[in-house]
């Protein structure tokens, strides 16, 4: 292993691209190929048969469960799902029983796709394909790192535990590029239910091939495959060490080889992992073990008709109700910890027009804020939480009952202990405007200047300001401005 | 058909089938292997444009098992097979290189 | 007449308490004590579980129970089908000591059906041969001439029932490896159709091609032990899903108006010997004498089946035979520097020339550059013999060949020379590729008395059909020989019986 200097982030003038393979474990009771509990964390070699330990005379036979898993991935990702079929990848490694692996490889069961990260960029999707995962290695002696062990120990319970691999596109131009996907496909796979989305226990698993080429070029550079990044950090940091380490090779007269490397956390830097005069030849043939698989279309569309919405869509729904933009950071966190019930709640409640669900866009943006900020701060609380008195705090603060700060502390307290917003508040001494007080005043202030009120309605956004001051003097600055807001947009 | 088999080509498939050759072995397995592909360039003549490969000889497809736990085996009945066992796993010398 | 030690006849006169399963153990066992040494057969004989096994059988008739349609009958297993705690070697170094912790499935059904496992039988180092003289632990003689080979791979499982060690045998079939032996040693031998038979606990050699067949002393018998060991297993993704039809349900039909095709490019093969050919020409002239229509049939793509397999089976057995790596079970060198070091030295020590020979090739075949040239294009060749065949059966019920191309030759007159070796396969391989079943029947000897075997071929599926000429062929062949220890058998039960033994 050659040591090299940490060099600065990437410079300009050069583009990165990014592909990434993510293998995902499928939540499977069993093994891919044998009836072996799929299980982490177990006592070393207890997980283990005939078939997943590979021994002689033994037959892989393939889980149904697996293949369903599979298909709900495709589907999540807009693939093909087509017949496939298995093949062998020959090479030898002890983590491997049979020393080689059954994966699939020209006709993989989901082809094409994409996902859409929640800035709207679509990333490609070239394939997802079911293989076998491989055992755990552990090397001993020489504090644990592979090329300093005197031994390996090999544990096998993982062995044969069923992998979907999804290899994107080079579409990704950054390190943060490629954390969002990851971060959105991880999103996908736990809503399929094919994946707990674990990067630390391995259930997710990340390999990037990073290259980079001039800014403006069509053609790809030599491309790297960075492995063993275990979280979004380290896949960030490793993105960035090689785009550094490529750009200063070339800028100083080298080339780029292809070829793997480690991703060491502890040094912050990538390490070839090679082994001289060592080709790579997979031999690859179709495994005479197994049949094809052709699902039949009816299992397919019953698979796809069971699937719930994917955090795309469910984006593109609050952004909706709400009117803020569907990557915006609040709907972006409130899909992403899965708070979109609490806002569907507000909705279910009132009857505004203009509204999706029930209730109008500014009260829904009211409910995205308060679940993306104080709700997502104390996700444990959020089990204390009434959907419908969460419902009904944002209305008593969209209607200028309390202003937003109250609001928050009212919120703050539903979360420790539930309640009711109404008895928190009052028992809190907020002094109660008197119910649909404010929006007695903005309608009066409305009703007293028709002609402003005719232009603000057409478009003139900026006449709200001439409306919030009339407010603000008819209430003596007691109002909550921002709900004022919301009330005069409502009622546009 | 590709050319004859050369004592390079036989050390390299060697290497990826991790057996070891003397150079006598080298020489004789080489000229052997030569024989068994020289007979087999007949296929050659065959005309098999258009011709899909039969990898299987059996007209099935989709055959899955449910997803149902079986009895995996007795850990002491496994390792008691391995050449050499520490802390209830399989030990091997060390790994040089990567897992590709 | 040795009827009476047949696998029908043995489960028949056990289950009706005539004799004892022990005693009809203990007379196989003394013949093995007596001839074993110098057929060497066996890897291991399992007298002691078999005494236990035969006193259990006995303890279910004596209960009024019935132990199965193989109630008491001896059966020899090739070495490289799994038994549970029992060593199961593949007759090769580097998985001697090796203890299976399961049974292959059809050694559970042949236990489940009352069967006495007698011993493992040598074998060409994992089925690799066909002269059986490739294991580690020394070569089989053939029962008939100790100084011939008994045919291979499954030469122990033919020469443990020529030699009256065991009623049957099962062996496995990838390019001859049940028939051509079975020819030999002058015995039954049949490959079923690929997928009839589970290959769970089967040592892999060539998946797509590997299957599990019976061997026996009659046409009779050997669909009696197929009948057993044939139908659906969950653990096997390639076995047949649905139940077919009784392999020895048309026995007795004869071949009135059958049509027979004798496969033209099977009748002039190189170096195939003039005895061979005659007596194949005697064969299909009996048949046509007890009434079916025999005639010429061309099959063209099997001249090409050797190719193909020679390149098709090494493929997969390249893959097959890595996981024998010193990490998991087997043999592993030891003081190896590191763990590339580990796998060189230990599958260079554990594995035999012939093994290597056949990884390499296979490795070749497979590697970048040389796929579509060698293992694409033998896929290729795979369908066209499919075809032909299917071709073949639109004007013929059954195809007749001979089964080896001469008899069992001398032992090392051939294992200097891989290629020569290979070409005794030349007539069995046609039936692996297109995953057909054959079944090689004793048809007389040659001109150096040494048993000839006829091969009737079958499309997929038609075992029945396959048998009952089979078994026609059998009731026409001139008297065949015994091997003297077979003749040494000790007869048993009744005093017709008796008589009929001796
Ligand atoms: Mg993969
Ligand atoms: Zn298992």
């Amino acid at each position: 292993m050659s040591t090299e200097p940490v060099v600065p982030a990437p410079s300009s003038g050069w583009e990165t691209v990014i592909g990434l393979e993510v293998h995902c474990e499928l939540r499977t009771q069993t093994k891919l190929f044998c009836g072996c509990r799929n299980s982490f964390g177990e006592e070393p070699n207890t997980n283990v048969c005939p078939v997943c330990l590979g021994l002689p005379g033994s037959l892989p036979v393939l889980n149904r469960a697996a293949v369903e898993y599979a298909i709900r991935i495709g589907a999540a990702l807009h693939s093909t799902v087509q017949a496939s079929m298995f093949h062998r990848k020959n090479y030898f490694y002890p983590d491997m029983p049979k020393d080689y692996q059954i994966s699939q490889y020209d006709v993989p069961i989901n082809a094409g796709g994409w996902l859409t990260l929640p800035g709207g960029r679509r990333i490609g999707i070239v394939r997802a394909h079911l293989e076998e995962d491989t055992g755990k290695t552990t090397h001993v002696g020489g504090g644990g790192r592979i090329h300093e062990a005197t031994r390996s120990l090999v544990d096998y319970n993982r062995a044969g535990v069923p992998l979907v691999e999804i290899v994107s596109a080079p579409d990704m131009r950054s390190a943060d590029e490629a954390r969002a996907y990851v971060d959105e496909l991880r999103a996908i796979l736990v809503a399929t239910g094919a994946s707990d989305g674990k990067m630390e226990e391995g259930s997710l698993r990340v390999d990037a091939n990073v290259s980079v080429r001039p800014a403006g070029s069509e053609e790809f550079g030599t491309r790297c495959e960075i492995k063993n990044m275990n979280s979004l950090r380290s896949l960030g940091r490793a993105v960035d060490y090689e785009v550094s380490r490529q750009i200063q090779l070339i800028e100083s007269g080298g080339v780029v080889s292809q070829e793997t490397r480690h991703w060491d956390e502890g040094a912050g830097r990538t390490a070839s992992m090679r082994s001289k005069e060592e080709a790579y030849d997979y031999r690859y043939f179709p495994e005479p073990d197994l049949v094809p698989v052709d699902p039949p279309e009816e299992w397919v569309a019953s698979i796809k008709a069971s699937l719930p919405p994917m955090p795309s869509e469910r984006r593109e729904r609050i952004a909706e109700m709400s009117g803020l933009p569907a990557g915006s950071e609040a709907v972006v966190t409130v899909v992403r910890l899965g708070l979109d019930d609490l806002v569907e709640a507000v909705g279910a409640q009132g009857a505004d027009t203009k509204s999706v669900g029930g209730a109008s866009p500014a009260v829904a943006a009211i409910a995205v804020k308060r679940a993306a900020n104080e709700v997502a701060s104390d996700l444990a609380g959020a089990a204390n939480l009434e959907r419908s008195s969460f419902a009904k705090l944002v209305r008593m603060e969209s209607s200028g009952q309390l202003t937003s700060a109250q609001a928050r502390t009212v919120l703050k307290s539903m979360l420790e202990a539930g309640g009711d917003p109404e008895v928190i508040a009052e028992g809190l001494g907020f002094e109660a405007m008197e119910s649909g007080g404010l929006e007695a005043i903005v309608d009066d202030v409305i009703a007293a200047h028709p002609e402003e009120w005719a232009r603000y309605s057409e478009g003139e956004d900026k006449l709200a300001g001439f409306f919030i001051g009339h407010v603000k003097q008819a209430t003596q600055g007691k109002a909550d401005l921002k709900s004022a807001s919301a009330l005069l947009r409502s009622r546009r | 058909m590709p050319r004859s088999i050369t004592t390079d080509d036989v050390a390299h498939v060697a290497r990826l089938a991790r057996l070891q050759l003397s150079q006598e072995e080298l020489t004789r397995f080489t000229q052997q292997l030569a024989a068994v592909l020289d007979h087999a360039r007949d296929v050659e003549s065959l005309d098999t444009t258009g011709v899909v490969p039969t990898a299987h000889a059996l007209p099935l497809v989709n055959v899955l098992r449910d997803d149902v736990v079986t009895p995996s085996l007795d850990r002491a009945t496994v390792l008691a097979e391995a050449p050499e066992v520490e802390d209830h796993r399989f030990r091997v010398p060390k790994i040089l290189g990567d897992s590709q | 007449m040795t009827a009476a030690f047949g696998v029908v006849s043995i489960s028949a006169s056990v289950r009706s308490g005539e004799v004892r399963a022990l005693d009809v153990l203990d007379a196989h066992l003394e013949v093995v004590a007596s001839h074993e040494a110098g057929v060497h057969a066996f890897n291991e004989v399992t007298a002691e579980q078999a005494r236990v096994a035969a006193s259990m059988i006995d303890g279910i008739v004596a209960g009024g129970g019935d132990p199965g349609p193989l109630a008491g009958v001896p059966i020899a297993l090739k070495d490289n089908l799994c038994t549970a705690g029992t060593p199961t070697t593949c007759s090769s170094k580097i998985l001697q000591g090796w203890h299976p912790p399961y049974d292959a499935t059809v050694v559970q059904r042949l236990a489940a059906a009352g069967a006495v496992f007698v011993g493992k039988t040598n074998l060409d180092e994992f089925a690799m041969g066909s002269s059986t003289e490739n294991s580690a632990f020394g070569p089989t003689r053939n029962p008939h001439d100790q100084t011939r080979v008994p045919g291979g791979s499954s030469g122990g499982s033919a020469a443990a029932v020529a030699a009256g060690f065991a009623a049957g045998a099962l062996g496995s079939d990838t390019g001859g490896s049940i028939r051509q032996p079975a020819a030999l040693c002058g015995v039954v031998g049949a490959k079923p159709t690929y997928g009839l038979v589970s290959r769970y606990g089967l040592i892999a050699f060539a998946s797509s091609l590997d299957q599990v067949g019976p061997f026996a002393m009659s046409v009779a018998d050997a669909a009696a032990l197929l009948d057993v060991i044939s139908g659906p297993d969950p653990m096997d993704s390639t076995c047949l899903g649905e139940a077919t039809a009784r392999s020895a349900s048309r026995l007795g039909s004869g071949v009135e108006g059958l049509r027979i095709g004798l496969i033209t490019e099977m009748q002039g093969a190189e170096g195939m010997a003039d005895d061979v050919k005659a007596r194949l020409a005697l064969a299909a002239d009996a048949l046509s004498g007890a009434g079916a229509k025999v005639d010429q049939v061309s099959v063209p793509a099997v001249t090409f089946g050797l190719s193909a397999y020679y390149l098709i089976a090494p493929a997969e057995a390249s893959s097959n035979l890595a996981r024998y790596d010193g990490v998991r079970y087997g043999l592993r060198a030891p003081g190896s520097a590191d763990i590339t070091d580990m796998y060189l030295r230990s599958r260079s020590a554990g594995f035999g020339d012939e093994v290597k020979r056949r990884i390499m090739l296979g490795t070749y075949a497979l590697s970048a550059g040389y796929y579509d040239a060698y293992y694409g294009q033998a896929q290729k060749v795979r369908t066209l013999i499919v075809k032909d065949f299917a071709a073949a059966y639109e004007n013929f019920d059954v195809l007749l060949s001979p089964t080896a191309p001469s008899t069992a030759f001398e032992i090392g007159a051939k294992s200097a020379d891989p290629l020569t070796m290979y070409l005794n396969d030349v007539f069995t391989i046609p039936s692996n590729l297109a995953g057909h079943p054959a079944v090689s029947v004793p048809f007389g000897v040659g001109d150096d008395g040494m048993p000839i075997g006829v091969q009737v071929l079958a499309p997929a599926l038609a075992e029945p059909l396959m048998f009952q000429v089979a078994e026609v062929l059998e009731s026409l062949a001139p008297p065949a020989p015994l091997s003297a220890s077979r003749r040494s058998l000790r007869a048993l039960g009744a005093p017709a019986d008796r008589g009929a033994a001796l």
